[in-house]
């Protein structure tokens, strides 16, 4: 057995474990960390794939900003998970039936000899000076630029759209409204009363004389 | 030597599981999401397999696309979750039935 085996074989054992232990946990937050653990086993999968830049750019983004931000969102929720888990043993079975049609299907296409190593040999192995990153990074930004440009408004879209969605505003805020202040004028700001001199004067002028003396 | 289909069944393996999770926590929004991400690495470890045994480079930049895709979504849709928990006081998917006619 050489090396690659092994690591293959035991990381492919903590991805499975791990997906099994997402699916089947209590409680979210250890669902979440064990999304953790599954991503980073995969990520040591990629590695063995050859694509560097994508099994660490998985560890940073996605274990490092999505798990952060759902770990944040699972804590910030008050959810009581017992009730969310109730049919969770009546479905087991039929979700075990589904899964494993599903994977007799995968798996009778797979092992069809379409792709085996006869058809798909092992690629010859890099130089040592070959950099993943660089050869990524010549088709990203000439062959891919568009898509490329495509996914950065995505994000900013994304960006706009979480915070749109959860901002609430704050509550006494003193900001201006342009559009009141736009729709304000002279009939709904300014009220002129007719007011009679003499009657109201009349009292004011006792009381200033009640005062003095 | 590890050939292309021991990742492929791998993959394979995980993409079962999480469609085994989707039957199974049909009422919890948080645990469908993480469903879905492993779903996606399963599509992506799938891409990447390819892209090593094609010596073919453009198998991982699609994989760059979905990472970005995933990542959008799963901001988005924790926004949602967020609304939704504020407004409803649930994330029981069973108790959205609003527009139900």
């Amino acid at each position: 057995m050489s090396f690659q085996v092994i690591v293959f074989y035991s990381f492919a054992a903590w991805l499975i474990f791990a997906a099994l232990m997402v699916i089947s946990s209590k409680n979210s937050v250890k669902a979440a960390l064990f999304l953790v653990l599954t991503f980073a086993s995969a990520s040591a999968i990629w590695l063995l794939l050859e694509a560097e830049f994508l099994a660490i750019s998985l560890i940073v983004v996605y274990v490092g900003a999505v798990m952060v931000l759902l770990l944040f969102v699972v804590m910030m929720l008050d959810v009581d998970y017992a009730a969310l888990r109730q049919g969770f043993v009546k479905k087991l079975p039929i979700a075990i039936v589904i899964a494993a049609a599903f994977f007799a299907v995968l798996y009778s296409f797979i092992t069809s000899g379409e792709f085996s190593a006869e058809n798909y040999a092992a690629p010859a192995a890099k130089a040592a000076d070959y950099s993943n990153i660089k050869a990524l990074g010549r088709v990203l930004y000439t062959e891919y630029f568009i898509a490329f440009e495509i996914a950065a408004v995505i994000l900013l879209v994304a960006i706009v759209a979480a915070i749109s969605l959860s901002f609430r505003g704050r509550r006494n805020r003193k900001a201006q409204v342009v559009s009141k202040q736009l729709e304000a004028n002279k009939r709904n700001r300014l009220k002129i009363l007719k007011v009679d001199p003499v009657e109201s004067a009349q009292p004011e002028v006792a009381e200033q004389e009640e005062a003095k003396s | 030597m590890i050939g292309l289909s021991d990742y492929l069944l791998l993959s394979a393996i995980l993409f079962a599981i999480s469609v085994a999770g989707i039957i199974i926590n049909r009422k919890n929004v948080i645990t469908l999401l993480m469903c879905i991400e492993l779903m996606l690495l399963a599509v992506n470890t799938n891409f990447i397999a390819f892209a090593h045994f094609l010596d073919d480079i453009a198998g991982q930049v699609f994989v760059f696309f979905i990472l970005t895709v995933a990542a959008a979504e799963a901001a988005i849709g924790l926004a949602i979750i967020v609304v939704l928990f504020r407004n409803r006081a649930t994330i029981d998917v069973e108790q959205l039935n609003q527009l139900k006619g």
